[in-house]
C-alpha cells in the first residue's frame, strides 16, 4: 500500500510540511517494503486552487493513505470521495524519517 | 418488503441528549424520540433559513424526502409541547458529512474514507479512537 508524506524537502531528513497544497515535496512510502521515492508538488506556486491539483497528484499516483500537517476544504473533499485516508499529524516539525518508522511499526 | 431507506448525510450531531420541560402542572410522561435526521431538517430549514430544495441536496435526498422529514420532526416537538413530554434525540439512519476520528493514545486526526479499513489508528496502531464529532467539536484538525 502507497502512502504520501508531505515534506519540506526531497530526502528522509527533511521535515513534514504542515500543508497539504502548497507542500514542497510528496514524499511516496511503499508501506510493504519501505522504499522511498520524493517527487515536487506542482501546485505550490500556484495562485489558486493548489489544494486541488495537489489531491489530483496523489490520486494520480494511486495511493491510499496521506499524511500531512492539515487539509484544505477543497482537498479535503476531493481526497474524501476517491477513499483516501487523511492523517493530520500533531507534531508538525517531525522529520519524515520518524513519520515512516512509526507508521510502519519499526 | 419496503424499499430501504437512504441514509441522510448530516453535518453534526446535536450538542445534547434532549430535552425536558420543567415546572409542569402535570406530571410528565412519555418522551419523543427526535431522529438525527429531523434535527438536522429543523437546523437547515428553521435555523439557517434555507429553502428546502437546497437543503435537501446537503442531506443527500430528494426535496419530498426532506419535507415528509421536516413534517415529521415538527409534529414530534410540538407534540413535546403540548403534551409536556420529555424530547430525547436518537440516531436515526444518518451519516456524517466528515468522518474525522482521533486517537485517543497519540492523539492525531484521521478519517475512515472506507468502512472496510480496520478502525485503528494509521500512525500507531491503537484500537482506542474516537469519533470527533461525537464530541461536538467543529475544530477539524
Amino acid at each position: 500500500m502507497k502512502t504520501i508524506i508531505t515534506a519540506n524537502g526531497s530526502d528522509v531528513n527533511a521535515t513534514l510540511d504542515p500543508r497539504f497544497g502548497r507542500c514542497e515535496f510528496f514524499c511516496i512510502l511503499d508501506e510493504e517494503t519501505g522504499e522511498t521515492e520524493f517527487i515536487e508538488n506542482k501546485a505550490k506556486l500556484q495562485s489558486s486552487a493548489a489544494g486541488t491539483t495537489a489531491a489530483e497528484t496523489v490520486i494520480e499516483q494511486g495511493v491510499k493513505k496521506v499524511i500531512s500537517g492539515d487539509f484544505g476544504p477543497k482537498a479535503k473533499s476531493l481526497l474524501d470521495r476517491f477513499g483516501i485516508q487523511m492523517v493530520i499529524l500533531k507534531d508538525e516539525g517531525q522529520i519524515i524519517a520518524n513519520v515512516i518508522n512509526s507508521i510502519t511499526g519499526k | 418488503m419496503p424499499r430501504r431507506k437512504s441514509p441522510r448525510k448530516i453535518v453534526a450531531p446535536p450538542v445534547f441528549k434532549g430535552y425536558k420541560p420543567f415546572g409542569s402542572s402535570k406530571v410528565c410522561d412519555g418522551e419523543v424520540e427526535l431522529l438525527y435526521e429531523e434535527y438536522e431538517a429543523i437546523k437547515l430549514a428553521d435555523y439557517d433559513l434555507m429553502p428546502h430544495h437546497e437543503a435537501c441536496h446537503l442531506m443527500g435526498i430528494s426535496r419530498a424526502t426532506f419535507a415528509r422529514i421536516y413534517e415529521s420532526a415538527r409534529r414530534k416537538i410540538a407534540s413535546a409541547f403540548v403534551e409536556a413530554k420529555t424530547i430525547k434525540t436518537v440516531y436515526g439512519n444518518v451519516y456524517f458529512d466528515e468522518n474525522w476520528f482521533r486517537c485517543n493514545d497519540c492523539e492525531n486526526a484521521f478519517t475512515i474514507p472506507n468502512p472496510r479499513i480496520k478502525r485503528i489508528c494509521p500512525v500507531c496502531r491503537s484500537q482506542s479512537i474516537q469519533l470527533m464529532n461525537s464530541t461536538g467539536s467543529t475544530n477539524n484538525k
